[in-house]
């Protein structure tokens, strides 16, 4: 079943099935690590409700929430 | 352009030209302790300064190398080569000889032990390109047992790693030994992958495209067909042949776009490169064992400074005191510099006695060295904050707190800091902008900060409540608090509206991704070095404007000497005055006589019908003109223009009288409440302030946005006071 980074519950660890959107975006996104079958989870979400904060790879990012809808991602 | 070389002649490696000094370039992932390393290895030799055209800070100093000296370049920190903006461009240029640039002949590549594959992805791309790398292992403490052995780690990239705590200067001999040995090397392309049979005929055809200058022929010296390759690849990548994705390279042949069009449909290659290099990562460093460095101390302080309630209280505490800061300890130095060139005005005033060389000294030279002197303090303060709290990683939380507010208006998460700073001045907060790393949101900042209420515009609006709306207190600070609350309201409508209608400052399609790097304590000599050398290039670069236009507009306000033959001699009548009183009474007049017939004078006239409808006349005409120089400017002017001196302030009370006194020819009240309220919102919407257009043309490297400030700016203000004064006259107000 296809979810997105952006629905997942927090802290939860899932993993990237892939990125969607333009190919700047999309390069940008997996230049970064978040390839295929990298471990990604959502560790909070900002107080006004976006952006999220994620960590990939032993790093964290702050990501709008419509962004993060554009990653697929496996629980 | 540069002679190639025959491609089928082996040249050997190219060795510096004897007497010339080996370039060595530091590029590397942003927050891996790029910079303290970069100062650890130049010392005092570094020096600051802009790449062309846009404000990409350009650092270089002197490397001591065992065979003697070389130049060490620093680069913006990246996270990848494929360059799609100019700013990105550049460290690609300067990377592989693109655009002008002689390529470097090593570099060093910082690898963060904490983040190392994300760190090597760059490394591996400089291999490909043939760069001779060597890659200095930072951030080793903070890994603590999850570093990786630095021997392991060169066998695995093929080039020397070396391990450097830049902070005890540990690994710097033997970072510099390795350096030396890299320029020995043969120069090399390596990669990792290999291309699909799909991919690889993309590359022939587009490699075969490439323009005589940009093979490596010409950059090196040498055929390397492998780098040659690597120059396609990213040209297929990001080249944009249109649409909404559209790039912003410069210098790209058409022949090379049109190459790369033919074959835009085909480009489903596209992730194979990125997908191979990881796939060799995460295969190849898991061998080495490799585990996440412990982020338990970062996540412990942020579940405080993020929390929903105490992560909001601490970030208003943090931004109030940036905020007031600027008042408390700026101001006092701002009135020490302004009363030590007062008082060093009066003395040569004194020495030279009076006269038009004395007076151009004093009032011109001197008062525009204290206008740029003026913000020096400022400038100092807010960069020693932000120079903190960017390197110890709070300013990257800041946009993940209020990026929500800012998204709403299209602006940067980032944008909030400069915006706030707009409050104070908008020159350093327009240098502020230099947080964001992209020029979209850095311009689209820019064009709105000069709409908050900066503190010039207090005395304004102080001497026109005063003197033209006849209200109780109450309503007199209510008004002023609604002064406040309009700027905010208009420059986060017109950044939302320019991001909708203005091409360039429209939301490009990339993620909005930023980096929260662990929590570090900021290096002193790092964050006192960056402050010094980023004010500095602003006294070089934005002062010599404001000085120079100081000086136009006393000339302005100042000549012609002549009175026209009609006026009266004041000479004579100060000599035949019977008391002090009256001479300085006379003094004054003769002043408002020299100034309504100078140059600004008469462009205060010209202004008179263009400024009618607003419910304005000449003197408030002539006022604006001196309220270029600074908006505080328009009370003295007006001052001088009403004949009771140029030391009126917004408490004087003669002015205040005199305002209120004035008298329309038809007998009327010149300044009514309605022509306040119009006054007061031209003074909000219009952008009448040289040192913001200076710092804005330095900022955005031109003069197209600066002039397009002054533009929509201007109209703005004049279209808003119109309807405001219009309208109020249709409703029954005068």
């Amino acid at each position: 079943m296809a979810i997105t980074l952006a629905e997942i519950p927090l802290g939860r660890a899932a993993r990237v099935v892939g990125v969607d959107g333009p190919r700047a975006f999309r390069r940008r996104l997996l230049e970064m690590g978040l390839v295929p079958g990298a471990e990604i989870r959502v560790v909070t979400i900002a107080p006004l409700g976006d952006p999220l904060r994620i960590e990939v790879r032993g790093g964290q990012w702050s990501i709008r929430r419509s962004e993060a809808a554009q990653i697929a991602v496996a629980l | 352009m540069s002679a190639a070389v025959d491609c089928c002649d082996p040249s050997p490696p190219t060795l510096p030209a004897p007497g010339a000094r080996p370039q060595i370039t530091l590029a590397g992932n942003p927050n891996v302790g790029k910079t303290t390393l970069f100062n650890a290895l130049t010392g005092s030799t570094a020096k600051v300064s802009n790449y062309p055209g846009i404000t990409v800070e350009r650092r270089a100093g002197a490397l001591a190398l065992p065979t003697g000296p070389a130049d060490l370049h620093d680069l913006p920190g990246m996270y990848s080569l494929n360059a799609r903006s100019a700013e990105e461009q550049i460290a690609l240029d300067a990377l592989v000889g693109l655009g002008g640039h002689t390529p470097p002949d090593a570099v060093i590549v910082c690898l963060d032990a904490t983040q190392l594959a994300r760190s090597a992805y760059l490394l591996l791309q400089c291999r490909e390109h043939g760069v001779r790398c060597v890659a200095a292992l930072t951030m080793v403490d903070e890994a603590g047992a999850a570093a990786p052995d630095p021997r392991a780690l060169a066998e695995l990239l093929g080039c020397e790693v070396v391990a450097v705590t830049a902070r005890t200067g540990r690994g710097l001999p033997e970072l510099r030994a390795a350096v030396d040995r890299a320029l020995r090397a043969e120069r090399r392309p390596a990669w990792v992958w290999t291309p699909s049979p799909a991919l690889r005929g993309q590359l022939d055809a587009i490699a075969a495209a490439l323009p005589a200058r940009w093979r490596s022929e010409a950059r090196y010296r040498q055929a390397l067909p492998a780098a040659d390759d690597a120059l396609a690849l990213w040209a297929l990548a990001c080249i944009e042949t249109g649409g909404d994705d559209a790039d912003e390279l410069t210098g790209v042949p058409d022949e090379l776009r049109q190459a790369i069009a033919r074959r835009s449909r085909e480009r489903a290659h596209d992730d194979e490169p990125v997908l191979a290099r990881w796939a060799w990562l995460d295969r190849e460093l898991a061998r080495l064992a490799h585990k996440p460095a412990d982020r338990s101390r970062t996540e412990r302080i942020d579940r405080v400074l993020l929390h929903r309630a105490l992560g909001f209280a601490v970030f208003l505490g943090v931004m109030a005191v940036m905020f007031m800061s600027l008042f408390w300890w700026a101001q006092p130095l701002i009135d020490a510099v302004d009363h030590l060139l007062k008082a060093g005005g009066g003395a040569l005033r004194d020495l030279l006695g009076d006269g038009i060389f004395t007076d151009f000294l004093v009032d011109g030279v001197i008062a525009g060295v204290g206008a740029v002197l003026a913000f020096l303090p400022q400038i100092l303060l807010l960069f020693l904050m932000l120079g903190f709290l960017e390197d110890c990683g709070y300013l990257a939380r800041v946009a993940y707190l209020m990026d929500r507010i800012m998204k709403s208006m299209n602006l940067h998460g980032r944008a909030f800091v400069p915006m706030l700073f707009g409050f104070a001045c908008a020159v350093p907060a327009i240098t502020a902008t230099r947080t964001m790393e992209r020029r979209r949101d850095r311009i689209l900042t820019m064009m709105v900060v000069p709409l908050m209420t900066c503190s010039a515009r207090l005395p304004v609006y102080t001497l026109v409540i005063a003197a033209m709306i006849p209200a109780s207190h109450v309503t007199q600070g209510l008004l002023m608090v609604g002064m406040y609350a309009f700027s905010v309201g208009t420059s986060l409508c017109a950044a939302w509206v320019m991001s909708k209608t203005v091409k360039p400052l429209k939301a490009k399609r990339l993620p909005f991704l930023i980096e929260l790097p662990p929590y570090r304590f900021p290096r002193v000599p790092d964050v006192l070095r960056m402050m010094w050398s980023k004010s500095s290039m602003f006294l070089r670069e934005a002062g010599t404007v404001i000085l120079a236009c100081s000086i136009a507009l006393w000339a302005l306000l100042y000549f012609p000497r002549e009175l026209p033959a009609s006026s009266p001699d004041y000479a004579a009548l100060i000599e035949r005055a019977p008391s002090d009183d009256a001479r300085a009474t006379i003094a004054a007049q003769a002043q408002a006589a020299h100034l309504e017939h100078s140059w600004g004078g008469q462009l205060g006239h010209a202004l008179e019908p263009a400024i009618k409808p607003l419910g304005f006349d000449w003197k408030i005409g002539v006022g604006l003109v001196g309220a270029f120089a600074a908006r505080e400017v328009f009370v003295s002017t007006l001052g001088e223009v009403y004949a009771i001196g140029s030391d009126a302030d917004a408490q004087s009370r003669p002015l205040r009288n005199a305002l209120h006194s004035a008298r329309r020819s038809d007998g009327s009240r010149a300044y009514t409440p309605l022509v306040g309220l119009s006054l007061m919102i031209f003074f909000a919407l219009a952008m009448q302030c040289m040192s913001t257009l200076a710092v804005v043309r330095r900022e955005s490297g031109g003069l197209r946005w600066p002039i397009f400030l002054f533009c929509y700016m201007t109209v703005l203000a004049w279209t808003v006071s119109f309807l405001v004064y219009q309208g109020g006259r249709l409703l029954g107000f005068s």
